[in-house]
């Protein structure tokens, strides 16, 4: 067992376990992109970095890919780790914004502008679909290419590669494949229509008594904020 | 196409056909055939071992290799800091002119392909040509003819 410091709670983490699984466990919540548990962690997105480290020393890490350290202090939510975040999705957004789990993200942290210009290549190279392909699928038919700017996920020779067996694994698992709601600004880098609704039978009645799964999640009810 | 076959495998067994020494065995195939035909690379990923896509990656990674035939002579113009203030997208501009083709292309008779470099750390004579290996240091548009004529009728000098 390993004893450490999280967000100011003393907790224990079996061996091999990395900050990530740990704060799983104990209900903390740490956003991932291309974190999933049945894959090999890549440490690609930067979403899930936390910050460790105490007084001046502290620095930001990736916590899929950190392992869990005797005596180590890690904080889950510092004003340091939202504002790297945040920069992380404006990223992001700007190479894919039509993704849906990215606009969904940058609503969720606030995220108001993309100061960068977009680039539309509808892929933030996660990895998902590599490692799906190869660990999950066993097929190892798409991989990263090139580099740089030009740094891309396909097939060799961008052909029909005879690996794959169109199984549809690396679709299914990409974040960006799923296309964006159309809401007020379809059109734009931004959407963050969910920032201006307010789900309106929270006033009616209580958000147990909502009988959809969750309260305002479905958006029948909801409204423009006045 | 049989005998290109068994010099890749005979450039490979020469690495003993490890996966460690992939970049290795394609910097030799790169230097015999010019190029990376998709077919070696075939050939090198089922004598590996490896995923196609792996090798693919590695090969698509380094400037050093080119998918595509290459010209008779590599000519690299340096577009590091040092030889950037020292004129070199002036040598490079003239050599396209000269040649006629972009960098990273081959010109139509197949005797050059152009590329830039970021550095070749001998910043000291900039701006560099490289034609063959061969430098060229303190390049001046006025030179660039003399050196693409050294190397365009070998036979006449």
């Amino acid at each position: 067992m390993i004893t450490f410091r999280m967000n100011g709670l003393d907790v224990k983490a079996e061996e091999g376990w990395s900050v990530l699984e740990t704060a799983k466990f104990y209900g903390l919540e740490i956003p991932t992109l291309c974190f999933n548990e049945g894959l090999t962690p890549h440490g690609g997105c930067r979403l899930c970095l936390v910050e460790i480290g105490e007084g001046l020393k502290t620095k930001l890490v990736s916590s899929c890919t950190y392992p869990a350290e005797e005596g180590l202090v890690v904080r889950t939510d510092s004003k340091r780790v939202w504002a790297a975040r945040r920069m992380m999705i404006e990223l992001m957004l700007a190479m894919a914004p039509g993704s849906k789990v990215l606009q969904d993200m940058a609503s969720r942290f606030g995220v108001t502008q993309v100061r960068f210009t977009s680039r539309n290549k509808e892929c933030v190279l996660c990895g998902l679909c590599v490692r799906m392909c190869a660990e999950q699928m066993d097929a190892k038919a798409i991989g990263f290419q090139k580099r740089g700017l030009n740094r891309k996920i396909s097939t060799p020779f961008d052909m029909r590669s005879e690996e794959c067996r169109l199984c549809g694994a690396c679709m299914y698992i990409c974040p960006v494949c799923q296309l964006r709601c159309q809401g007020p600004n379809a059109e734009g880098v931004l959407c963050n229509g969910c920032l201006t609704m307010d789900p309106s039978c929270l006033d009616h009645y209580d958000d147990l008594q909502c009988w959809m799964y969750d309260a305002g999640r479905c958006g029948t009810c909801v409204r423009e904020k006045t | 196409m049989d005998t290109d076959k068994t010099k890749i495998q005979s450039l490979i067994d020469n690495h003993q056909g490890l996966k460690k020494n992939l970049i290795a065995i394609l910097l030799d195939i790169q230097e015999n055939f010019n190029y990376l035909s998709p077919e070696s690379l075939r050939v090198v990923a089922k004598a590996l071992d490896m995923p196609l896509i792996d090798i693919f990656g590695v090969a698509t990674f380094y400037r050093a290799f080119s998918l595509t035939p290459r010209g008779k002579h590599m000519c690299l113009v340096c577009m590091g800091t040092a030889c950037h203030v020292r004129g070199g997208p002036k040598i490079l501009e003239e050599i396209e002119r000269k040649l006629d083709v972009a960098p990273g292309e081959n010109t139509k008779d197949g005797q050059f392909t152009l590329e830039t470099v970021a550095c070749l750390g001998c910043c000291a004579i900039g701006p560099v040509v490289v034609v063959d290996g061969e430098y060229h240091g303190h390049a001046t548009i006025r030179k660039i003819g003399p050196i693409l004529a050294k190397y365009q009728k070998p036979e006449a000098s």
